[in-house]
């Protein structure tokens, strides 16, 4: 199926949001994930469905400032 | 307060726009910022805003000037290295605009001394460099009602977001809490381009001007992230968490406290072979 993820379409297999993150590689305790303009919270991402033509948002942590 | 004829020449650009004029350089000379962290953002911060007239500028820094910190910390000079912070800062926005009343401090910003700093404010910036000060900062301003213009930069990105507490939402509603220690890397570990700290600093003086100005759109629900290497921007919008631990409907996080410090920046400087 196909998603917008940060703004680009991909093609991912259907599944969960953690599914998705783990296709992506990233690690679930890197990123805060937000599903169509909602955030998705850490224990709710491996029983979250991501469909067909969702929009999904990886925001990475960005700690620095100094 | 009226302008003197020097302090209207100044000013003129900003006058001249409708949305600023006379009334609105009033607004700024009356304003009082508050930055924490005299570093990589805080210096565009602390530049911007004080070229722009604004009428107090407290800075909290607890470090001294280090020969890595020039390539983006802007407010140090040369000479500089291996003094206060602070007082560097205070030197060079006085020669910038002597209008300025500088407040300086020179301590760290922590649980038990963050509510007493930001009190006489009227608007927070971060411009520091690990999470459990970014957290105890989001906390402070929730707490305090202070309105917050968040920042974060790394490598070649960076991240701006503008919060005011009841009304947008907060650093905890997108993130909940730090990373777990060492999996994400600071500045000083992972390189940053100078740049994207100017670039975000500036943007995060613009935003405090617009939240004094009372104009525009508030990057407030939106967070902005830059990527140096694509030069470009994504906004994300996002909304008030009724799961957030600080600003939900069920609040876990009733009183200030501060997270853990990563391990990884416990080490002594040089511990990397980077430092």
């Amino acid at each position: 199926m196909q998603i917008t993820i940060n703004g680009k379409p991909e093609e991912v297999q259907a599944g969960t949001v953690m599914d998705v993150l783990k296709q992506k590689d990233i690690d679930p305790h890197m990123v805060a994930v937000e599903l169509n303009t909602q955030i998705v919270e850490r224990d709710q991402l491996a029983t979250t469905n991501v469909q067909d033509g969702d929009k999904v948002e990886f925001l990475f942590y960005m700690g620095g400032g100094a | 307060m009226s302008f003197t004829e020097e302090q209207i020449t100044r000013y003129s650009r900003h006058i001249l726009l409708p949305e600023v004029g006379g009334k609105g350089q009033k607004k700024i000379a009356q304003a009082k910022v508050f930055v924490v962290g005299a570093g990589g953002l805080g210096s565009p911060v602390a530049l911007y805003l004080a070229a722009a007239g604004i009428g107090t500028l407290g800075l909290i820094d607890g470090d001294v000037v280090d020969r890595s910190n020039l390539q983006r910390q802007v407010l140090h000079h040369t000479p500089d290295v291996g003094r206060s912070k602070v007082q560097s800062a205070k030197e060079k926005i006085f020669l910038l605009n002597p209008d300025v009343n500088v407040e300086t401090y020179e301590d760290r910003f922590t649980a038990s001394n963050a509510m007493d700093y930001i009190a006489p404010y009227d608007v927070v910036i971060d411009g520091v460099d690990t999470f459990p000060a970014k957290f105890l900062i989001n906390d402070a301003c929730y707490f305090a009602g202070k309105p917050l213009v968040h920042g974060g930069i790394l490598r070649f990105e960076g991240r701006v977001f503008s919060i005011v507490p009841g009304q947008s939402a907060c650093y905890r509603c997108v993130f909940p809490e730090p990373p777990p220690p060492g999996l994400v890397p600071s500045c000083q570990e992972a390189g940053i381009i100078g740049v994207v700290a100017g670039i975000i600093g500036t943007i995060q003086a613009t935003e405090a001007l617009k939240l004094i100005l009372g104009i525009g759109d508030p990057l407030t629900d939106r967070i902005l992230d830059f990527d140096a290497r694509k030069t470009a921007f994504r906004e994300i919008r996002v909304k008030r968490n009724p799961r957030c631990p600080l600003c939900g409907d069920h609040p876990d996080i009733t009183e200030l406290f501060e997270h853990e410090q990563e391990a990884c920046q416990l080490q002594a400087p040089g511990a990397l072979g980077i430092s």
